[in-house]
């Protein structure tokens, strides 16, 4: 069949039975829940849907019967997901297992629909493990996984998956759909033990909690994030497994070994990257990719080990921390200890090509050679702020 | 093979969904295929763009299409528009909506009066032709690689009844109405 990256949300979060969503609209997830509403309405979905009036109640309804036991979802974007941010911090802190698609798309203002990733990046300390999909295919796969995750006795937390605003949301492309029994084997029905409110036994949570108990719950959230790692990269096997189809855990390495540049990204454009890759590779020169399946819990290790020895490191971020820089190269900056390029690139749904990933592993060899030291640049920046590429 | 196409057009004229359905032809005929829509101000009238992937192996790129070698022109008006033009290569075929054929240099132009084919088939909306599925149908013979049954098919699995027969005569019509090389 032939989906767009929206629908292919709503056919995974219907495979793996999501009993509640609540969700509020917003371009460009709207399609998501639309969906989900249409397989609600035609019976061919058992679930309830919460039509709230705003993004901070659809987060506080499915917090509500996540806490309860159920196995809930909702769908947000930009604008949306800032608002709902008070209830994702709530989610995360308290560990209820809540699963969350965020179509990536640019802060305002200036009034912007198109794709960047600051928005879901703005939610990483939340305590919610964070997954980028690279196509439409991998968006149905992520649904189906993030549930599993979240809902691990080891984890217990929320998970929240990216696809990019329009390239993946909007964009049609082959889905295959795995049988209803393989998923249900792979997700069993929710057994709710994570429930911590019965209507029939009534007891507060979230109550005040002093000084002295705060860093040891703070300490229990870091733990579960720190290990939920293995969880994901077990996840992910288990799903290569039952759907045919290679997953990628933590970071998809692709031609990275001999690579003299290696070009870590995130999202949809990655496609892009590995295309660039191989015909730079066609070229002779050395390029591969190491892609980010997980932002959060950043996989530190796997991506010290993927640019061990390459000359240049150009980390392209499709989103920005100002006063800091972008984030994914801040965060491989710390973990790899090297100073990579650190390209700002795609910003506000620019669109990046092959071209410009060919292009900017040219400039970061060439940065490299000159023996220049890691540094930002704006790529495609037009007039005298930046380097011309 | 590799095959990129763009279509323009404007909102309200199927463009997105004519997208679509070449690349689910394409995947009906073995093919992997994406389409994308470039989403911009939707109001009905303005111009608006969507590009078609078609290729052997599986498709991993995202960004927009800048160099199609098909390009469908749904509103002769748009021939006067640069956007239109970006990228593309000497001996593309361009698929013009229009009742003449225009002069340009270094295209193959192929001419389809899609707007006589729409309302002559009564495919019209609050005043505006739905061209999807004659360009649909056009574009998938210019491709090559299409077949008119598949085309058909792509018609029944989205339209029902007399709404499907009224587009199936509209795909057919742009399939056997335009010329290729």
């Amino acid at each position: 069949m032939i989906a767009t990256g929206n629908h292919a949300v709503a056919y995974g979060v219907k495979a793996a039975r999501a009993e509640i969503i609540a969700a509020y609209p917003i371009t460009p997830q709207t399609q998501i829940i639309e969906k989900l509403s249409e397989f609600i309405e035609k019976g061919e979905m058992r679930a309830k849907f919460l039509r709230v009036e705003s993004e901070h109640s659809a987060m506080a309804a499915c917090i509500g019967a996540s806490a309860c036991g159920a196995r809930a979802f909702t769908a947000t974007s930009s604008q949306g997901l800032l608002y709902m941010s008070e209830m994702v911090f709530w989610a995360g802190l308290g560990s209820f297992p809540v699963v969350m698609a965020v179509v990536t798309r640019t802060l305002a203002p200036p009034w912007s629909i198109w794709n960047e990733h600051t928005d879901m990046l703005s939610q990483r300390d939340a305590g919610w493990i964070l997954i980028m999909c690279e196509s439409v295919q991998e968006a149905y796969d992520a649904a189906i996984q993030a549930f599993r995750i979240a809902e691990d006795r080891r984890v217990r937390q929320p998970v929240m998956f990216g696809l990019d605003a329009f390239s993946l949301s909007h964009t049609s492309e082959r889905l295959d759909l795995i049988g209803q029994e393989e998923v249900e084997a792979f997700l069993p029905a929710p057994e709710g033990d994570w429930k911590v409110i019965d209507v029939q036994d009534p007891t507060t949570y979230g109550n005040m909690a002093g000084p002295e108990r705060m860093m040891e719950i703070r300490h229990s959230i870091m733990e579960r994030l720190r290990g939920s790692a293995s969880v994901i990269e077990e996840t992910a096997s288990e799903f290569s497994r039952i759907s045919g189809r290679e997953q990628a855990g933590l970071v998809e390495e692709y031609r990275t070994s001999g690579a003299e540049v290696i070009l870590v990204v995130a999202g949809a454009a990655s496609g892009d990257a590995k295309d660039a890759a191989d015909a730079l590779r066609d070229e002779g020169v050395r390029a591969g990719v190491a892609r980010l399946r997980v932002i959060r819990p950043f996989p530190a290790e796997r991506i010290r080990a993927a640019v061990q020895g390459c000359r240049a490191v150009a980390v392209v971020d499709r989103d920005y921390s100002f006063g800091s820089g972008g984030i994914i190269g801040r965060e491989v900056a710390s973990a790899t200890g090297i100073k990579p390029f650190s390209y700002i690139a795609g910003i506000g749904g620019c669109d990046l090509s092959v071209t410009d990933f060919a292009g900017i592993a040219r400039d970061a060899i060439s940065r490299a050679e000159s023996g220049e030291e890691g540094r930002e640049i704006w790529w495609g920046i037009k007039g005298s702020q930046g380097p011309s590429p | 093979m590799f095959l990129e196409i763009r279509l323009h057009g404007r909102g309200g004229q199927g463009i997105v969904t004519a997208a679509e359905m070449i690349a689910e032809a394409a995947i009906v005929e073995g093919f992997y295929a994406q389409s994308i829509p470039l989403f911009g101000a939707e109001r009905r009238g303005a111009p608006v763009s969507a590009s078609t992937r078609i290729s052997e192996s599986r498709i991993r790129r995202h960004s927009q299409v800048r160099q199609p070698q098909i390009v469908a022109i749904c509103d002769p008006l748009l021939l006067y528009m640069k956007e239109v033009f970006d990228g593309v290569p000497d001996g593309a075929v361009l698929v013009v909506n229009h009742k003449q054929e225009p002069q340009l240099e270094g295209s193959r132009v192929a001419l389809i009066d899609a707007t006589g084919i729409a309302v002559g088939n009564g495919l019209v909306s609050a005043g505006w032709a739905i061209l999807s599925t004659v360009i649909f149908g056009a574009i998938s013979k210019v491709t090559g690689v299409i077949s008119k049954g598949t085309v058909l098919k792509v018609i029944y699995s989205r339209w029902k009844g007399e709404v499907a027969e009224k587009n199936l005569r509209a795909a057919a019509s742009g399939y056997d109405g335009v010329k290729t090389w």
